[in-house]
């Protein structure tokens, strides 16, 4: 049994469709930020719009960034150096582009990866047509909707574990490397100085004519 | 309009362009590199827009023909899962079929343009990971499921990733515990190795130097 749907319904639900992809902004990247570097990121909000950003930095130095958020007018939002992670949210007061900088400026040779998440815009409607929905939802229709909700908080939070679990996983990692570089390093040094000893010991006792009793 | 016809029709506006994404600057030759630690099997979506800076009107250009961006997808391993070149505006795909951080690199083709503009190119990008990248509307179609059935079917993908993700997990604790249980080895060896070196070091320092003094006759 097919269902057609008239045309009339089809160009509806393009223009929905249209609308609602151009709706969905929800964005989480991880990037790596070189000494001495600033990268920014720009992003369209309208007013009245909800929007919040959360970073943490998972590799590098003391696993810390500048954060600044600047609005369309040219307004700090929010401005915070060297910090580890971080939440914020505001709603837009102006409709334009916001510009959100992460600065290593003030790190000489540590590059740092910072992962961030920014989140404008309700989530939108399954499909297009839930939008115009007149009936409230069933009992079925909204316990489903909270099992969403959840299990979207349940993902956040596999995410957070996740970073914070890179963070030391990373780092537990150039340990181990490092532990190789030193001991090497040291054995050497350790050859070096007992052999370079016994050599200058040596020759503070040939170039002068053997005077007992006299050693330093 | 048949349920054939629907689909294309859907299909075709979901890999509609960007217009509101993220967007960031890159110089013309600049290769930015994005990290995602996914668990395996695990699909990403990746959609891209280009525009050129233009010196004489001091605007992006809304498109320029022969700019084309190349994107590099690494695994965990640095095996290169994607190298393909796209257009201005571009969509990449790839499942990840082993755990760990995937490295998305994306750079600019334009190296006869660097000659004369030396400007920067804004990309709008928008990465979608794991049951982000499904299409609800066009499964809905295809399968012709009401909206509570789509619901569910969403909450069974997205159950699914959690699982995933889980997996993911036990797996990178017990890649954890061995390297910090090598540490422990390592550390261990190395410093019994080095207070043994150190011994016999001191032992021959001595064993020398004295059969030297005595040479010497200063003994």
């Amino acid at each position: 049994m097919t269902v057609t749907i008239p045309l009339f319904r089809c160009f509806l639900l393009f223009f929905h469709v249209v609308v609602v992809f151009h709706l969905v902004s929800a964005t989480e990247l991880t990037f790596e930020l070189a000494d001495d570097d600033i990268q920014c990121f720009f992003e369209e909000i309208e007013k009245g719009e909800k929007f919040s950003l959360d970073y943490q930095v998972i590799t590098g130095g003391n696993y810390d960034v500048d954060c600044s958020i600047v609005d369309p007018g040219a307004k700090v939002l929010y401005e915070e150096s060297k910090k580890q992670y971080d939440h914020f949210s505001h709603t837009a007061e102006k409709t334009g582009v916001y510009k959100v900088c992460f600065s290593n400026e003030f790190s000489t040779f540590s590059h740092k990866t910072v992962y961030f998440d920014l989140q404008t815009r309700e989530e939108p409607a399954l499909i297009p047509e839930m939008h115009n929905r007149v009936s409230a939802l069933t009992q079925m229709e909204s316990s489903s909707v909270l099992i969403h909700e959840i299990l979207k908080t349940i993902s956040e939070s596999q995410t957070h574990y996740r970073l914070r679990e890179a963070i030391d996983r990373i780092r537990a990692e150039e340990i181990h490397e490092h532990v190789m570089y030193w001991s090497v390093g040291e054995t050497l040094i350790l050859f070096v100085v007992s052999i370079s000893q016994v050599v200058m010991l040596k020759s503070f006792f040939t170039d002068k004519k053997s005077i007992p009793g006299l050693g330093f | 309009m048949s349920p054939f016809s629907q689909i294309v029709f859907i299909a075709l506006l979901s890999s509609l362009s960007l217009t509101r994404a993220l967007y960031f600057h890159i110089g013309e030759t600049e290769k930015k590199c994005f990290i995602e630690e996914i668990p395996d099997e695990t699909m990403v979506i990746g959609k891209y827009r280009t525009q050129l800076w233009d010196k004489q009107t001091a605007a992006f250009l809304p498109s320029t023909p022969g700019l084309g961006m190349h994107v590099e997808v690494k695994d965990p391993d640095t095996k290169v899962v994607l190298s393909r070149q796209y257009g201005a505006e571009g969509r990449f795909t790839f499942t990840s079929h082993t755990p760990g951080e995937h490295q998305i690199c994306l750079h600019s083709n334009s190296s006869k343009m660097a000659l004369f503009t030396g400007g920067k190119l804004r990309v709008h990008l928008d990465i979608q990971v794991g049951e982000h990248t499904n299409n609800y509307p066009e499964i809905a179609a295809k399968d012709k499921l009401t909206e509570l059935q789509l619901r569910v079917r969403q909450l069974l993908d997205q159950v699914e990733q959690i699982q995933k993700e889980q997996n993911y997990q036990r797996y990178r604790e017990e890649r954890f515990r061995m390297t910090s249980e090598s540490t422990n080895q390592r550390v261990l060896w190395w410093s019994i190795t080095q207070t043994v070196i150190l011994l016999i070091t001191g032992i021959w320092q001595m064993r020398h130097l004295k059969s030297f003094f005595e040479a010497k006759k200063l003994v």
